[in-house]
Parts: structure tokens; C-alpha cells; sequence
């Protein structure tokens, strides 16, 4: 092989071929990545870098590969969103209130990819807690999009939460990264970074070890730069955990042999309730594109009706925030994490925590606290879980006649930190991941053109609960006719 | 009944008891950490227990059994879908800051059980409800002047809460109940009962009103540990309140504390500080589902419980309804006297069991199953009264010798030489002896002093070294002398 940053271009699978063929190492192939180091930390992607530990690990797939015992993650050097807590390695979850905190144990999902013979480079930025749309809450700073243009005032937003992960890939700083999916922590970062991004069926990948947000919508997935190689990752991080109590005991599925079976004949569903007012013309034009695509791929389009979609949002936000209050309770100073001392029992929590977590993560643990609160509960709570049940009928009536759906990922491309400084308003870049979220079903969002500025624009294809294969093959064939080759401005390894 | 008189009539007792009952169970509820008592502090921690980040609840299915099989006990009905609810509160021995609890959908609702009062009166008590949840660690604040420790060992040990009607009208009443509940627990073999260590527990809610009258406001006395305290406990809150009703005061809806140094109850807080503990189902855990199949089969193989046991005794084996009682309160007091009776007179052994055993095993402060003799041997001491090879007299000396060293009876009866001539032979060899030797004593009674037969009794029993079965004795001499 030529230069290193070649390397730095190669998707898993060609990576793959690459090793398979012994046209370079897997020491070789981290020696790249570790060498545009340089240039992952001025995106600010990495929390803790783990150089030493990917040499070990590249030095051990070489051996496998050697041995001719590799699988498909072999060799391949990735970055984990810092929610998966590592052994023995710093797991922040963004958060100053974790302090030092180093794991005894190894979750699952990055376990099954070590198992594999995944490299680990680092543990990649998120917004803290994985609250966030844009990655700007996370105590170790924000994660700048590689998109960023030449001169902009102030750096654009990866989106969020898995905003580290998301601009890694797009930057050719790793492979492919972890991502956690709350109500669209994959999908969208995905879309503002031009890079494929896949939330699962809720239950498909193990929650066990990962710093937990909302319990009943958190689902892990991978963030890649190809649809076939979301395929080959999920494929290492799915299975069933006898530790999760929800997780799925649906068969295993070869997601990479299912790209074969093709879109001919699918009925794709265009929900109607999704163009919503104000949607900027851009993202209707892309989404007409993805309709066009579908069709010429031999889809059959069908107009379909979720009447619960408006009610997503808020829905969300009470369940996903009431979940959060509760799982957000065992961080009190008492055992490991940083504590403020106070004059009493009462004022050490409240110093602990007041000054652990960053405004978004406190403002959403007041929320949740609230909607839980005696005499609010059943006017929120309940009704959010109703409207959740609504929400979940409304995509089975759907698939009752359709395959997969298809829709715009969000609804704009990359913004700027200070764009969005309202709250509420930051919430509404999950208007359209979110309704898959709360009905647990799969979705990726794939690169599908540009904004008028130059931006990534990403299209979302839903589908029913574990036919994960079904999402995968229409994405390809989104990605197949989109064609989507460009790069960000911000490369690894591009500097003379 | 033990109604309270007040200054100006009478009042009476409401009462319900909140029993929390420590599953028997290896690990704890979700977790794999040891839920044994004791330990080195903080020894019996698996991540979950110390609420670590990401770490899972997964259920023991031992606690399920035992929730399902105590639900039979108190004639309940089991859920075959209950709910894990979250109880958030924040405290430094709850370390996920809730316990995983059941609120609205318990696995077992309704039931009652039946309780023995004085002279052989039963009331039925009702139970609204049991459900199984987490317990908490223990704070320590006597171990280091400034600072409180915490010992998670207990956090996450499964308990069943066991909630009872108000139906309870009496200290005598509610130890009757807890002793009742605790029994079926043993029986069933899902709570060891041992309230010392906190296996079993109760909270006691209790109001007064005048006869008749609406109910009253309640307190509740937190964590009452032995059926002593319990009593004491009641008798002076019922008390108390009293007191504050009839100096026309209210009383405060609050949490007690009981002290048994002291023998009083004191507030601990009161409702407008209690906790909005803000349940809600724990997505951690689907709802428990169970198969009816798997209920059945808990069913059938459900161990007699005490009641059919103690009818069974009296029915069966024609002991009475007193000694059945008292032999079927504990299970393994149960299972030794079946272990003892078997294939003998049930009635003989009940009185050995309930004499003899539960004398030294009071005296020592032993448990049956520290009995140093074993029930087959304690039977096998009753077969030999029964075949006149040894006196009753001779078999308490034995049993004594049993008790000492734990030795079989055989051996004991052996070595102390201990056995009744039964013989007739022999028997016959010393009247005659007897009786020559004391011509005069023969003429005496043949010429009309009947009486003399003890003389006569007493000489042949001291010949044979008290070894002669005194029934032989009597009625041979009574045949040779009126002969």
C-alpha cells in the first residue's frame, strides 16, 4: 500500500480484503490511525486516547490473522463512544461527576467486539450523559464536525449525542465507531456528518455496561462509513444477553449476507406526517431524490399515515427524562464518583451533583423528576406511555402494508453551537428519529446529497421490529444510488 | 379481647402488620452476590449492588418460587403478571438511589391465614397483598466519630413484603400472626424466620377509636425484630395514643421507632416530611410473566403446611388438639416427632416430645436440630417401654445418658445395665424366694391382709434390683399367695 492515509480511506470491508490479502497489517493499519492522531484531537473526538492498548490489540489480530481465525472486526481500528464502560480503561459518559472512573468490568457490546479483534483507539466524545443533539455538553468540550467550512466564525455541531464517534468516522480518524441511540443519538450525528449510522430493534444489542440514559429506548449501533460495513459491525455487537433482562432472544441474523437479497418489489412507506410545516426545501427536494431512488431500484411506493407523529416529541422527552431522573440517582458521591463534601448528608448530594452535571443533564433531571412527581404523574407519565402505545400501533398498522419507511434524518444539515440556543428548539432535531425511538424499531440514516451549503444531508429508512435486514438492504440501495463520495474538509492524514 | 379501658370507656385496637420476610435464596433478588447473613462488611457486593454505571437487574428465580409458594400458604391468589416498580429516594445504604420494588401490580393479592388465641379460639386475618423487593445496606454511625459507614452486604437481598388487613384487634393477636406467618415461612422453607438476624421483620400500623367508631388516625412503628418487641411495642403505642385522644389531643399521622431499651415508641418523621417516592415501572425489568403450568406445579409440590398437619395429628394419629398445636408451631419440631412417631403409638412419642425434649431443649436453649438425640433413637427408647424391656423410669434415666453423650438407646440402656425382667421364669424364681423367706407375712395375708401385697412387691422388686417388670410381679404373687 502507498501512502498511510490511503489506509485512513479503506472501509471494513475493503479494510477486511486488504489484511485478508496481506496488502498491509493490522499493525500497520493502526500505525495510520495512531499517526492521525494529530488531527482527531483537533476535532476534540477523543475523551481518552488508547494508543498503547490498540498496538496490543492490533499485534494480536495479526496473530489471528495469521493463525487464519480472524472474523470480519478483526484488525479493525475503532473508536468507542465513552457510555461503554471498558475495563481497567476511563469511562467518563462525558461527565465531570465520574471523575476518575475506571470500570472492573467490560459491557457487553464492546466486549463482543473485542472479542472479535476489534483495535481500540480511544473512547470517543459525547454530549454528556448522551443528552444532546449537538455535543456541546459534554464536560470535556465540544466535538467540532469535520464539515466545518474553511473560515467559519464558529465550528459547526457533529449533532449528538454520539457527535465524537460520528466526526471520528467522517474524518477517516476510525474505521467505524460505537454509538448509542436514546431518540436519534446515531442517526442524527450520522446524517450532519455524512457517515451511516444504525439504531437496531430495541433488545437486538445488549444495554448490560453501558452508562445508561433511558432504559426502555437506549440501544446500541454502529456508526460506519458504508452501509455494508454497519451490516458486518452489528452483525459482532448484536446477540442475546442473559444480563439484560430486555434484551432480545430473536435468532442471529447474518446482516452482511442479507444485503443480497435487494430492494426488488419492497413497498416503502412515505409517512405524510413527516412533512411537517416549515421544512426547509432542501430536505423535502433530498427526500423526493430518496423517493426517486427507491423506485428506480424497483420499490414500490406507498403513502402512508402515522397520525400519532406530532405527539412523538413530547412523549419522549417525559418518558426519556423520567427514566433519566431515576438511572441518574446512582451518581450521589457516596461510592465512586467525585464528591463535593458538604455540612450534612443533604448538602453533600446536592453539591455533588450540582456541580457533577452540566446544566442540560441537571435541567433533564428535573424534568424527569417532575413528570414522576405525586399528583403530576398520571398527567404525564401515564400519558406519555399511552401516547408511546398510540405511537407503536400507528407504525403496525403501517407495516401492515409497507416493508420499510422512508424519511429525511433530521430536519436541517450541521448548524453551528450558538444557532441553537433554546432548548426546546435543540429538541426538535430529533423530530423524525424520535417516533421509531419510542416504538423500538430499527433505523438507519444514510448520506444521500448536500446541503445548498455544501453540507451532508442524510435519508432515514425505518423498518419492523428485528427485520433489521430489510433497513439495510434499502439503505444500500439508497447508498448505491446517491452515489454520496464526498469528504469532509477536515481529513485525517490530508495534510502535505 | 384486650380492649383498652379508658378514663371514660372503652377503646379498642386496629392493627395491621407489614412483615418483611428475607427470601432463603443463595443469591440475592437480581443480583449473583451472596445473600447469606454476615460477613465481612461490603464482602457480598456484586456491581448492581453497589450501583454501578450500566450494571442490570435480572431476577433470581428462587424469589419468584418463594413468593409463589408463600402466596399458597396464605390462600392467595398468584398474579401470573406482576410489575417491578422503581422507589426513588436518595439514601447512602440505597446505592441505585430507588429500590426495585412492586407497587401496583404485586405477584400474590388477597388471602388470609388463621390464628390460634387463648383457649382454642381461632380468628381469620386477612392479607391484602405480598410482593417481593429489594432490601437496603446498612448505615453504621457508632464506628467512626465523623463519619458514617456503609455495609452493603444486605442491598439487594430479596424480601417479601407481606401486608395484613387491618384485622388485628390485639398485641396477643398480632403475635399470634407473625408466629402463625412465620410458620408457614419455615414450613414452606422460603424464610429461615430468624427475626434476630433480621430474616423476618415487621412494621406495625395501628389507630384506636372508641367501640364503633370510624377509624382512626395511625402510626406506623418501623422494623419491630422479635414477636417480644412486637407486643411490647403495641401495648405501649395503643397506650399512648389513648393518652393523646382523651386529653382531647390529635394524633399525628407519622413513623415510630420502637426502643426496647426503654420499652417506648418515638417519632422518627412525620407525613409532610415523608418521601414522594415517585414510583414507576422499572424499565430495567419486563413484567414478570408466569406460565400457569409453572404455578401448578409450585402447587403440587407444596410441603402440609401447619393447620393440615395439626388436623391430620388429631384425625390420624389421636393425639389432642393441645399437643398437635404445640407440635405442629415449629415445622422441625413437626418433622422430628413424624421422624419419631413413625410406625409406633404417636401418642406415647408426643408425650416424650413434648416433654422430655422440649424440657432440655428449653433448658439448654437448643433448637430441635442441635438435639443430641436423634428422633429414630428417641423412638427406639419408646419401642423398648412399649415391649416391657425397660420401665419408664428406667427409660427417662436413659434418655438422660442419650441427652449427655449421644449415645443410640441400645447402647445406653446397655451400659447402665438397665433392663426389666419380664421373664416369667425368673420372675417366678424370686416370689418363690420371697415367699420363703417370709412364711410369716404369707400366713398374715392369707388370713385377711390383703394390704401386705405391696410387702411382698417391694421384697421381690429389691431382689431383682428393681429390674423386675412390676405388672409380672404383681400378678404372679397376687396367683401365688390367693392360690
Amino acid at each position: 500500500m502507498s501512502a498511510l492515509s490511503d489506509l485512513l480511506r479503506l472501509d471494513i470491508a475493503s479494510a477486511r480484503k486488504g489484511l485478508a490479502d496481506k496488502q498491509f497489517t493490522a499493525r500497520e493499519l493502526t500505525e495510520a490511525y495512531l499517526a492521525a492522531a494529530d488531527d482527531a484531537r483537533a476535532l476534540n473526538g477523543f475523551i481518552t486516547e488508547t494508543p498503547e492498548q490498540a498496538l496490543v490489540d492490533a499485534d494480536a489480530a495479526d496473530a489471528r490473522l495469521q493463525a487464519g481465525n480472524a472474523v470480519a472486526m478483526t484488525g479493525m481500528p475503532i473508536a468507542q463512544k465513552d457510555l461503554f464502560c471498558t475495563k481497567g480503561i476511563r469511562t467518563t459518559a462525558a461527565s465531570k461527576i465520574l471523575g476518575d472512573f475506571k470500570p472492573e468490568y467490560e459491557s457487553t457490546v464492546s466486549g463482543k467486539l473485542k472479542a472479535d479483534g476489534a483495535v481500540l483507539l480511544g473512547k470517543a466524545n459525547l454530549d454528556e450523559f448522551a443528552m444532546g443533539s449537538a455535543n456541546i455538553t459534554s464536560a470535556f468540550g465540544p466535538v467540532t464536525n469535520p464539515w466545518t467550512p474553511e473560515g467559519a466564525a464558529t465550528p459547526l455541531t457533529p449533532g449528538g449525542s454520539s457527535g465524537g464517534s460520528a466526526a471520528l468516522v467522517a474524518a477517516g480518524a476510525a474505521i467505524a465507531a460505537t454509538g448509542t441511540d436514546t431518540g436519534g443519538s446515531i442517526r442524527q450525528p450520522a446524517a450532519l456528518c455524512g457517515v451511516v449510522g444504525m439504531k437496531p430493534t430495541y433488545g437486538r444489542c445488549s444495554r448490560w455496561g453501558v452508562v445508561a440514559f433511558a432504559s426502555s429506548l437506549d440501544q446500541s449501533g454502529p456508526i460506519t462509513r458504508s452501509v455494508r460495513d454497519a451490516a458486518i459491525m452489528l452483525g459482532s455487537m448484536a446477540g442475546h444477553d442473559p444480563k439484560d433482562s430486555t434484551s432480545a432472544t430473536a435468532a442471529p441474523v447474518d446482516f452482511e449476507a442479507a444485503l443480497a437479497g435487494g430492494v426488488k418489489g419492497m413497498r416503502v412507506g412515505v409517512p405524510r406526517e413527516y412533512r411537517t410545516d416549515g421544512m426547509p426545501a432542501e430536505i423535502d427536494a433530498l427526500w423526493q431524490e430518496g423517493i426517486e431512488m427507491a423506485k428506480a431500484a424497483g420499490a414500490e411506493i406507498v403513502d402512508v399515515s402515522l397520525p400519532m407523529t406530532k405527539m412523538a416529541l413530547p412523549a419522549y422527552y417525559i418518558v426519556a427524562l423520567a427514566e433519566a431522573s431515576s438511572n441518574l440517582a446512582r451518581y450521589d458521591g457516596v461510592r465512586y464518583c467525585a464528591r463535593e463534601d458538604g455540612g450534612d448528608l443533604t448538602e453533600m448530594y446536592s453539591n455533588t451533583r450540582g456541580t457533577g452535571f452540566g446544566e442540560e443533564v441537571r435541567r433533564r433531571i428535573l424534568i424527569g423528576t417532575y413528570v414522576l412527581s405525586a399528583g403530576y404523574y398520571d398527567a404525564y407519565y401515564k400519558q406519555a406511555q399511552k401516547v408511546r402505545t398510540l405511537i407503536a400501533n400507528d407504525f403496525n398498522t403501517a407495516f401492515n402494508n409497507v416493508d420499510v419507511l422512508l424519511t429525511p434524518t433530521t430536519p436541517s444539515a450541521a448548524f453551528a453551537a450558538g444557532d441553537v440556543d433554546d432548548p426546546v428548539a435543540m429538541y426538535m432535531n430529533d423530530i423524525f428519529t424520535v417516533p421509531a425511538s419510542m416504538a423500538g424499531l430499527p433505523g438507519i440514516s444514510v448520506p444521500a446529497g448536500l446541503s445548498a451549503d455544501g453540507l451532508p444531508l442524510g435519508l432515514q429508512i425505518i423498518g419492523k421490529p428485528f427485520d433489521e435486514a430489510s433497513v439495510l438492504q434499502m439503505g444500500q440501495a439508497i447508498e448505491d444510488a446517491a452515489g454520496f463520495d464526498k469528504t469532509p474538509r477536515l481529513l485525517a492524514g490530508a495534510k502535505p | 379481647m384486650s380492649n383498652i379501658e379508658g378514663r371514660d370507656g372503652e377503646w379498642e385496637m386496629v392493627i395491621g402488620l407489614e412483615t418483611h420476610a428475607q427470601v432463603a435464596s443463595k443469591a440475592k433478588l437480581f443480583s449473583s452476590a451472596s445473600a447469606e447473613f454476615g460477613g465481612a462488611p461490603n464482602d457480598h457486593v456484586a456491581f448492581l449492588d453497589a450501583g454501578m454505571p450500566g450494571m442490570l437487574p435480572v431476577i433470581n428465580q428462587r424469589c419468584v418460587e418463594a413468593a409463589v409458594l408463600s402466596g399458597f400458604g396464605m390462600n392467595s391468589i398468584i398474579n401470573l403478571k406482576s410489575i417491578f416498580d422503581r422507589k426513588n429516594y436518595f439514601y447512602p445504604d440505597l446505592p441505585l438511589g430507588y429500590q426495585i420494588s412492586q407497587f401496583s401490580d404485586p405477584i400474590v393479592s388477597g388471602g388470609w391465614l388463621d390464628i390460634e388465641l387463648e383457649g382454642g379460639v381461632t380468628k381469620r386475618i386477612g392479607v391484602t397483598r405480598l410482593h417481593l423487593e429489594q432490601d437496603a445496606g446498612k448505615s453504621i454511625h457508632d464506628q467512626d466519630p465523623y463519619r458514617t459507614l456503609v455495609d452493603l452486604n444486605r442491598a439487594g437481598v430479596g424480601l417479601m413484603e407481606i401486608v395484613s388487613e387491618p384485622d388485628i384487634g390485639s398485641a396477643e393477636e398480632a403475635a399470634a400472626y407473625v408466629t402463625k406467618l412465620r410458620a408457614i415461612l419455615r414450613y414452606l422453607g422460603v424464610c429461615d424466620g430468624n427475626m434476630e438476624e433480621g430474616s423476618l421483620r415487621c412494621d406495625v400500623n395501628l389507630s384506636m377509636r372508641r367501640l364503633g367508631d370510624e377509624l382512626g388516625t395511625r402510626c406506623e412503628i418501623k422494623n419491630v425484630n422479635s414477636i417480644r418487641f412486637i407486643r411490647e411495642a403495641i401495648e405501649f403505642e395503643a397506650r399512648r395514643q389513648v393518652e393523646v385522644l382523651e386529653d382531647g389531643g390529635a394524633i399525628v399521622q407519622e413513623t415510630r421507632l420502637f426502643d426496647p431499651d426503654r420499652g417506648e415508641t418515638r417519632s422518627m418523621r412525620s407525613k409532610e416530611e415523608s418521601h414522594d417516592y415517585r414510583y414507576f415501572p422499572d424499565p430495567d425489568l419486563p413484567p414478570l410473566v408466569l406460565e400457569q403450568s409453572y404455578v401448578d406445579e409450585l402447587r403440587a409440590g407444596m410441603p402440609e403446611l401447619p393447620d393440615a398437619k395439626k388436623t391430620r395429628f388429631v384425625a390420624e394419629l389421636g393425639l389432642t388438639p393441645y399437643d398437635a398445636d404445640v407440635l405442629t408451631a415449629d415445622r422441625d419440631n413437626a418433622l422430628y416427632f413424624e421422624a419419631a412417631a413413625d410406625g409406633r403409638d404417636a401418642k406415647a412419642v408426643a408425650n416424650w416430645v413434648t416433654g422430655e425434649v422440649f424440657g432440655r431443649l428449653n433448658k439448654d436453649d437448643v433448637s430441635i436440630n442441635a438435639a443430641p438425640v436423634p428422633a429414630g433413637e428417641l423412638g427406639a427408647l419408646v419401642d423398648m417401654i412399649k415391649s416391657g424391656q425397660i420401665s419408664g423410669r428406667q427409660a427417662k434415666e436413659a434418655f438422660e445418658a442419650m441427652w449427655a453423650d449421644g449415645k443410640p438407646a441400645q447402647t445406653v440402656v446397655d451400659e447402665l445395665g438397665l433392663s426389666q425382667i419380664s421373664d416369667y421364669s425368673a420372675i417366678e424364681a424370686l416370689v418363690d424366694q420371697v415367699m420363703q423367706a417370709n412364711m410369716d407375712k404369707v400366713e398374715e395375708y392369707r388370713g385377711g391382709k390383703p394390704k401386705l401385697i405391696g410387702f411382698f412387691v417391694g421384697q421381690v422388686m429389691k431382689a431383682s434390683k428393681g429390674q423386675a417388670n412390676p405388672a409380672s410381679v404383681n400378678a404372679m404373687l397376687k396367683a401365688k399367695l390367693d392360690g
